[in-house]
């Protein structure tokens, strides 16, 4: 086992923190089992025609978007925590924006803007005339390649801040030594802090690439047959549930490799700091052209990935509200906004308190079955949300079926129809990826000695979390927040599935206009979406200035 | 600290607390797959017989395990789907109650509903061949078998249609295998693959592409181009009614069935019974989608298409050769 905590005496553990995460990971395993059982019952599991071509499909996707992700998600980390250059606390958190802009919209924002019938093209075929020198299907836009740069565009984030989180705790002293021992600055980056950077690295990635393999809006507004696009072929048009389970089961295993690789990529190494977290980097002042520089690569990025969307996305609006009453501007507005954002709230503040819970429970200890049900936890963002939702209808429909045939009268009473708990429990199952992956990688720099000497010197386990552990993830918590608040906002598979009746969120309300092309409606309650996803945004910049050590600027 | 993490532990239980207050329950429940403006045609409903109405959206194949998972304790007393083959399946899956309904006899044509009464379909949209009229001479067309007519290779880098994962095609494929066999189904969609076809991920764009240029044939559902040109009367777009000297143009519907453990069967059949008769204009104008009722026209827009024959509709064959339509498609490495 390659786990920095490996090497944490004491092995056993709390028994009662133990069980914690096996239970957290059983409930998290349940739907996939449950939907598993039921495929298998049937007509047993064969994966469908056209699978290994699909594997390759998706796997060159995936190489595609880890390295766009990694490179410039590292990148724009290191350039935004290392240098200081015109508009750069401004770009900092503008750059995370992106996130909160759903596939499933920004696939279709950007085949409608660069295909053919759409302004790019257009305009180029005014300019240079109509074959643009490339025949006349015009651009091939719709590709893997294609696909592969919307996802970056939508995903680095994740990397990006993992990866600024960790440069931000980044205790100086490596660093400085390496400069005072004659490193220069590229060199000292390379050779020190990425390194020591590398299991935020690796948990950045981790989430983009279980996101690009559920991903199923993007990939198919691009015609690109990956996996998930398999899952819902075997479903939605053969009427296979079990084929589509199968199918889903190997992106489970893709899953498994990707984190396995995460693992891998962590090292052997503890990645702990003495002195507790650091405070960053001194940050070095870019003058003149480099600067500018600096601050166009940051602001373009920015401008394609999310100002060109929310450009569209209003135009849109602005058509749909000028020449339609229709437009979705009624009393149902704010109870959707709400749903919405009570939902998202209750959502990131149960995912993150279970990872703290979970990653809180491993530095107690606890054998190689307790690390396995910690990885299992993260698994449920590797399973398409139709598949967890699915899934959660199973595994409650059981429960009750168990309970009454105890004799227990309506058995649990909890069954999914029409229960918010419900919604919870899927959630919880495909959310607490991210944010188990933001809080442990903040774990991840936590001395274990600091852990041992509150123990030994008599702090409980409680006691320990409250004082000692929580303080010193703070940034990890605050990622993990930001993360899932955002992914609640914009998720669709499990509230369409999983709501009672009269409850719609705007992610719904998109869907039921999306799906029917009726693009100009849609285009408000998306930007609401978007809105609703830009607080959490903020509000995480407001709480990672309180670690910004801007005083340090070199000058 | 210790105080905060309880009340952070405890937030959950807020929403259960909520929905437990929650609102008063509806006379009928319909899960439905059709995103089209219910609300107005439900309205008229509940002001003709009393009865209230809500309905939940979804994916067909979503709220059919949903039916499936919950069983007996289903609050949904009605499913709606916009498929003919979804319908079939539910159907197959024992998840529709039988309706013994002369309403339904008398107001839907024979194809349109289940043999056995089980579902009945409420509205037609005829998936036919739209063109590009400043680059297609519609003589062009195959008038005896316009889809097959498309794998000719004058129609070379000139077509688009929908991609493989849309219902529409999966469907269009399924009625072709069925007519034809599956050998001349697999040749038909192997032409179009051979001739360059240009697939698109939505009917909008689709025609869009035609509007600008980029595509000279197209296939669609008529109703996305009545919407396109019901915002804009010039658009350079023009309906063809495929097969019209052969089978006729493909068809698929929209239909409802009453849940097989509904609580009120005789009021959910009484709401698919008024959606076939009083309230079929309601029900389809919106969306310009032809009524199924022979009694009721078809609202202006989608008349001035003109009068059609269409391909009769096989829900059993939708259903059962959906499957075959997605091997096909793969094989002939449609995408």
């Amino acid at each position: 086992m390659t786990h920095p905590l490996a090497r944490l005496p004491g092995g056993a553990g709390r028994r009662g923190w133990s069980l914690l995460v096996l239970l957290v990971a059983a409930v998290v395993a349940s739907p996939v089992v449950g939907v598993a059982a039921v495929a298998v019952a049937g007509d047993g599991l064969t994966a469908p025609g056209g699978t290994g071509e699909m594997i390759a499909t998706t796997a060159l996707l995936l190489g595609l978007v880890a390295v766009g992700t990694g490179v410039l998600g590292t990148g724009l980390a290191w350039l935004v925590t290392a240098y200081d250059f015109p508009l750069r606390r401004t770009l900092a958190w503008l750059l995370v924006l992106p996130l909160a802009m759903p596939a499933y919209i920004l696939g279709f924002v950007f085949l409608s803007t660069f295909d053919y019938a759409g302004p790019v093209q257009t305009a180029l075929r005014s300019v240079l005339g109509d074959d643009l020198g490339v025949g006349s299907d015009g651009l091939p836009v719709r590709s893997v390649v294609g696909a592969a740069a919307v996802l970056v565009l939508t995903l680095y984030p994740y990397v990006y801040l993992t990866t600024r989180a960790a440069f931000l705790e980044l205790a100086p002293t490596a660093y400085d030594a390496a400069r005072s021992l004659g490193a220069g600055r590229a060199r000292a980056f390379r050779v020190v802090l990425l390194p020591l950077a590398r299991p935020s690295l690796a948990a950045g990635l981790a989430l983009v690439m279980m996101e690009t393999l559920t991903d199923f809006a993007t990939v198919q507004y691009f015609g690109v047959r990956t996996l998930s696009v398999g899952v819902y072929l075997a479903w939605k048009g053969s009427f296979d549930l079990a084929s589509a389970v199968a199918v889903a089961v190997l992106v489970l295993l893709a899953a498994v490799v990707v984190l396995a690789l995460e693992r891998a990529l962590r090292g052997r190494a503890s990645y702990a700091q003495r002195g507790g977290r650091g405070s960053g980097l001194a940050r070095r002042r870019l003058t003149g052209p480099r600067a500018w520089v600096a601050t166009g690569a940051a602001a373009s990025v920015v401008a394609l990935a999310f100002a060109l969307p929310v450009v569209r996305l209003v135009t849109w609006a602005l058509s749909a509200l000028g020449d339609d009453t229709g437009a979705g501007v009624d009393d149902r507005f704010a109870d959707r906004l709400v749903s919405s954002a009570v939902l998202a709230v209750v959502v990131a503040a149960t995912c993150v308190t279970v990872s703290l819970l979970v990653a809180h429970a491993l530095r107690l200890g606890g054998g190689r079955v307790v690390r396995g049900a910690a990885q299992v936890t993260t698994f449920g963002y590797a399973v398409p949300g139709a598949v967890v939702g699915i899934g959660v209808l199973v595994v409650f429909q059981g429960a009750d079926d168990a309970l009454v045939a105890l004799g227990v009268e309506g058995g649990t009473g909890l069954l999914v129809t029409g229960s918010v708990l419900g919604v919870l429990v899927a959630y919880v199952v495909r959310f607490t990826g991210p944010a188990y992956q933001a809080v442990d990688a903040s774990f991840s720099r936590v001395p274990t000695s600091l852990t041992q000497s509150a123990l030994s010197l008599g702090a409980g386990p409680g006691r320990l979390l409250t004082r000692v552990h929580l303080p010193l993830v703070r940034p990890g918590v605050a990622v993990a927040l930001t993360l899932v608040l955002i992914d609640a906002v914009k998720e669709l598979p499990l509230v369409l599935l999983l709501r009672p009746f009269g409850f719609t969120t705007l992610s719904v309300w998109v869907y039921e206009l999306a799906s029917e092309n009726f693009w100009e409606r849609a285009a408000l309650p998306a930007l609401l979406i978007v809105a609703l996803a830009v607080l959490p945004v903020v509000l995480l910049n407001h709480s990672s200035r309180a670690v910004d050590p801007s005083a340090r600027v070199v000058r | 600290m210790r105080r905060l993490l309880i009340a952070i532990a405890a937030l959950p239980l807020l929403p259960l607390s909520a929905c437990g207050l929650g609102g008063e329950e509806a006379d009928l429940q319909v899960y439905s797959a059709r995103h089209y403006d219910l609300e107005a045609a439900f309205a008229d409903f509940t002001e003709d017989t009393g009865l209230t109405v809500e309905f939940l959206d979804g994916d067909d194949a979503e709220l059919l395990e949903r039916l499936k998972a919950e069983g007996d304790d289903t609050s949904a007393d009605v499913f709606m789907t916009v498929d003919a083959g979804m319908l079939w399946n539910a159907a197959e899956q024992d998840q529709l109650a039988v309706m013994d309904s002369a309403v339904l006899e008398e107001a839907v044509p024979r194809d349109l509903r289940d043999p056995e009464g089980r579902w009945a379909g409420l509205s037609m949209r005829a998936r036919t061949v739209v063109y590009d009229p400043e680059a297609v001479d519609p003589a062009e067309l195959d008038a005896a078998d316009t889809y097959a007519g498309l794998g000719d290779p004058q129609w070379q880098g000139r077509i688009c249609m929908r991609d493989e994962t849309s219902s529409y095609t999966q469907s269009l494929v399924a009625s072709l295998i069925d007519l034809h066999g599956r050998e001349r189904a697999q040749e038909i969609v192997e032409s179009w693959v051979a001739n360059d076809v240009e697939v698109m991920s939505n009917d909008i764009e689709l025609l869009e592409a035609i509007d600008a240029g980029g595509c000279e044939v197209g296939i669609t559902n008529h109703y996305y181009l009545a919407r396109l040109l019901e915002e804009d009367p010039d658009l350079g777009v023009e309906i063809y009614w495929a097969s019209q000297e052969g089978d006729g143009a493909h068809v698929n519907i929209s239909g409802a069935g009453v849940v097989a453990e509904s609580d009120s069967p005789a009021e959910a059949q009484q709401l698919v019974e008024w959606l076939a008769t009083d309230g079929q204009s309601q029900f389809v104008d919106d969306n310009h989608e032809f009524p199924v009722n022979p009694d009721v026209a078809p609202e202006e827009l989608i008349a001035g298409f003109g009068d059609f024959e269409r391909m009769p509709v096989d829900a059993a064959a939708y259903g059962s050769l959906n499957a075959d339509a997605v091997e096909v498609l793969d094989a002939a490495g449609y995408r």
